[in-house]
C-alpha cells in the first residue's frame, strides 16, 4: 500500500465521516465550494510537484506568486494598461524563475539554498522598489479580468477549472513529453542521467521556470478573486502547506517517484479537513491541532506500512 | 499748570505709545518657548509596529515622523514583520538603547506585556497604540473596541431585523489579538440583548483575505438565508465581500478598520454596508499628542495611565462624502 492510496483512503473516510454527519457537506454547492477553497493550493502543488519529481524544490514559489501578482495589480492602478501589466508582472516572475533553474543547474548551487536566497530577493526586491503598499486592491480599471479568480463556467467556479487545466496539462507534460519523462530521469539518478546525455541544465533551467508561470497564474487568481494581494502571505506558512500537498500525497522528496494524482490526492484531504471543521464551526487553535494530527497520523500509518529500506533510499533523502 | 499738566500728560501717552509701537516691531518673547524645545531636544522615539507597510502602521508613522523632524527628535522604527518573536527581540535590545518614548502596537495581549513592564522599570515611557496587551502603561491610543464592536453587531441587527432569517457570522481577525478581544465582547453585549438573533457561525481568518473568503463561502453554503457579516478588519473582510459576491446573495456586510480610501470606496459601491473607523491621522495625532505629554510632564515612566479611545466615525452610504477618508497613497509621495 502506497502512501497515495493511504492518503486515498483517508480522504474517502474523512468525507463519509462528514456526509453522514454533517447537514449539507454533500450538497454540490458545498463540494464546489470545497474544491475551490484549495483551488490554489492545488494549483501551487502541481507547480511544486514538477520539481520535487526532478529532486528539486522551489522556497521562492510563494514569494514569487505573490509579488508578480502584486506588481501587476500596482502597475494597473497605476495607469498602466491591463494586458502590459499582466505581461511585465508574468516576466518578472519568469525571470526569477529562470535566474532560480540557472543559479542550480549552471552555478550548481544546491535547490534548497538556491530557492532559499530568492524567495527573500524576490519579497525584498518587490517591496523595496516595486510595491510599496503591503496589501495592493485591485484598480476598477482592472475588472475585465475579474472573472480570473470569481468567474463561472458552465456553475462550476473559474478556480477549479484552472486547477483542473494545469492538473491536466502537468499530467500530459510529465508523462508524455521527452522533458516530461526526463524529470523523473533527473530525480531519479542525476548522474545516470547525466552520462547518458540528458541535457539536465536545460531541464532544470525548463522545471523553475514552468514553477514560475504556474506561480504567477495562481497569483492572479488569487489576487482576482478578492480583489487585492496580500503581500504578506510571501511570509505566511503557504510554503509548508504546499510541500505538505505535494510530500502527503505521495511524491517522495528524494525524487523520481509520483505524479499529478499524488498532488490531487493532498489537495483533496486539506479541502475536506478545512471544510468540514468550518462547517463545525470549530475554534480556529483547535483547528490546527486536528489538521496536524490528521497529517501525522498519515505519515505514521506510511512509515509503518512502508518502513525505510537501506537498499532502495537514496542518499539525502530527506 | 493746568498746561504743564496737559503736556506732562501727552507727553506720558506719547512715550507710552512709544514703548508699545517698540514692543510690537521686536515682538513679545514667550518665555516658555525655549524650554519647550529643549524638552524635545535630542530625544528619541521608538516604534515597534506589528508591521509596517499596511495603512495603519504607515499613517502613524507618518504623524511620528512630522513631529519628530520639527522638534529635532529622532524616530525608531523597528518592524517586526508580522513576527511577534522579531518584536520581542526589538524591544529587548530597544530597553538597553533607552529611548525616551517606547510606541508599541501589540499584535497579541500576552506577548509584550512582561518587557513592557521592564521597559517602564527601566525609565522609558511606554505608549501603546491600538492593540494594547496587559499590561497597562503611561498611555493607550486606539480605538474602544468594545464600542466598535457593539457598533458593527448593532448595525447588523438593525439590517437583520424580523422577516429576515436573522442569522449573522462573525469573522475574527487573530483571537488572541487585543482588538479582537474587545470586540467580541462588545458583538456579544448586542447579542445578549437580542436573542433572535442566531449566531451560526464565528470564525477567525487570520487578517487574510483569501482566509477569509474560503471561511465565508463555506458559512454561505451551509447558510443560504445568512442576513449579516460582522468582520473585524476592513483589508481581511474584502475576502469575505468576494464570497459575498460569488454567492450572488445580498448579504449586510459591516466591518471596521483604519477609514482608508479603500474604505470609502467599498462604502460608496455597496461592497460594506457600513465601517466603523477609527481614524488612523487623528491617531497619529493623538499619539503625537501624547508623546508631548509625557515628555513634558517630567512624571517618571510608569506614573501616569492615560487612556484615549479614538471617536469612532461611521462610513455609510448616507453619511459619506468627499474628504472622509485619507489616502495611503498620498503618504508616499
Amino acid at each position: 500500500m502506497t502512501q497515495e492510496k493511504i492518503v486515498f483512503l483517508i480522504v474517502i473516510a474523512l468525507f463519509c465521516v462528514f456526509s453522514l454527519s454533517l447537514k449539507g457537506f454533500v450538497s454540490p454547492g458545498n463540494l464546489l465550494t470545497l474544491v475551490r477553497s484549495v483551488a490554489t493550493l492545488g494549483i501551487l502543488g502541481v507547480g511544486m510537484a514538477v520539481l520535487v519529481i526532478g529532486r528539486g524544490i522551489d522556497l521562492a514559489i510563494v514569494a514569487i506568486y505573490a509579488m508578480s501578482a502584486a506588481w501587476t495589480l500596482h502597475l494597473a492602478d497605476g495607469g498602466v494598461s491591463i494586458p502590459l501589466a499582466i505581461l511585465i508582472g508574468y516576466l518578472f516572475a519568469l525571470s526569477a524563475g529562470v535566474i532560480n533553474g540557472v543559479l542550480i543547474a549552471y552555478v550548481e548551487i544546491p535547490a534548497l539554498f538556491a530557492t532559499l536566497g530568492m524567495a527573500s530577493l524576490v519579497y525584498g526586491f518587490a517591496r523595496y522598489v516595486l510595491v510599496p503598499l503591503y496589501v495592493v486592491y485591485m484598480p476598477a480599471s482592472a475588472s475585465g479580468i475579474s472573472w480570473i479568480g470569481s468567474g463561472f463556467l458552465f456553475g462550476v467556479p473559474m478556480p477549479i477549472l484552472f486547477f483542473a487545466l494545469v492538473s491536466l496539462l502537468g499530467f500530459l507534460f510529465l508523462r508524455f513529453t521527452k522533458p516530461g519523462r526526463l524529470i523523473y530521469a533527473l530525480g531519479d539518478n542525476f548522474a545516470a542521467a547525466r552520462i547518458s546525455g540528458a541535457p539536465v541544465r536545460s531541464i532544470v533551467v525548463l522545471q523553475y521556470a514552468i514553477s514560475a508561470t504556474i506561480a504567477f497564474l495562481a497569483g492572479m487568481i488569487t489576487a482576482t478573486a478578492v480583489a487585492s494581494m496580500d503581500t504578506n502571505v510571501a511570509n505566511s506558512s503557504l510554503i509548508y502547506d504546499i510541500i505538505l500537498v505535494v510530500v502527503l500525497g505521495g511524491i517522495g522528496l528524494s525524487g523520481g517517484r509520483g505524479g499529478i494524482r499524488n498532488v490531487i490526492a493532498g489537495t483533496l484531504l486539506i479541502g475536506i479537513l478545512l471544510n468540514g471543521m468550518t462547517i463545525m464551526n470549530v475554534q480556529y487553535q483547535l483547528q490546527n491541532v486536528i489538521r496536524s494530527l490528521i497529517l501525522l497520523i498519515a505519515i505514521v500509518i506510511d512509515s509503518l506500512l512502508n518502513p525505510r529500506d537501506e537498499q532502495i533510499d537514496q542518499q539525502g533523502d530527506i | 499748570m493746568r498746561t504743564r499738566n496737559i503736556f506732562a500728560t501727552i507727553a506720558t501717552v506719547a512715550s507710552l505709545s512709544g514703548m508699545a509701537g517698540l514692543a510690537s516691531a521686536q515682538g513679545i518673547d514667550d518665555p516658555r518657548r525655549a524650554d519647550y524645545f529643549k524638552v524635545y531636544e535630542g530625544k528619541t522615539i521608538a516604534f515597534v509596529p506589528v508591521t509596517m507597510g499596511i495603512d495603519l502602521t504607515e499613517g502613524w508613522a507618518s504623524v511620528l515622523k512630522k513631529q519628530a523632524d520639527t522638534l529635532g527628535m529622532k524616530l525608531e522604527i523597528r518592524d517586526p514583520h508580522f513576527s511577534a518573536d522579531a518584536g520581542a527581540q526589538a524591544i529587548t535590545s530597544l530597553i538597553s538603547e533607552k529611548p525616551d518614548v517606547l510606541i508599541v502596537h501589540n499584535p497579541d495581549v500576552n506577548s509584550y506585556a512582561k518587557l513592557l513592564k521592564r521597559a517602564e522599570a527601566a525609565g522609558i515611557h511606554v505608549i501603546q497604540v491600538n492593540m494594547r496587551s496587559n499590561y497597562n502603561s503611561d498611555v493607550y491610543v486606539g480605538a474602544d473596541w468594545i464600542g466598535i464592536g457593539e457598533a458593527e453587531m448593532q448595525a447588523v441587527v438593525d439590517r437583520c431585523g424580523a422577516g429576515t432569517s436573522q442569522k449573522v457570522a462573525i469573522l475574527q481577525g487573530q483571537p488572541t489579538s487585543g482588538s479582537d478581544s474587545g470586540m467580541m465582547r462588545g458583538a456579544q453585549n448586542i447579542l445578549d440583548k437580542h436573542p433572535e438573533i442566531k449566531l451560526v457561525a464565528n470564525q477567525a481568518g487570520q487578517w487574510d483575505a483569501t482566509k477569509a473568503r474560503a471561511i465565508m463561502a463555506t458559512v454561505i453554503q451551509q447558510n443560504p438565508d445568512l442576513c449579516g457579516i460582522v468582520g473585524f478588519w476592513d483589508v481581511m473582510d474584502l475576502g469575505a465581500a468576494a464570497a459575498i459576491k460569488e454567492s450572488g446573495k445580498s448579504i449586510v456586510l459591516v466591518t471596521s478598520g483604519g477609514g482608508e480610501q479603500m474604505a470609502c470606496d467599498n462604502v460608496a459601491n455597496g461592497v460594506f454596508q457600513e465601517e466603523i473607523a477609527y481614524p488612523v491621522l487623528q491617531q497619529g495625532q493623538t499619539l503625537t499628542d501624547m508623546v508631548s505629554t509625557v515628555l513634558q510632564s517630567g512624571q517618571p515612566a510608569g506614573k501616569e495611565k492615560i487612556v484615549i479611545y479614538t471617536p469612532p466615525l461611521k462610513i455609510t452610504k448616507e453619511t459619506l462624502h468627499p474628504g472622509m477618508c485619507w489616502s495611503a497613497k498620498s503618504l508616499k509621495n
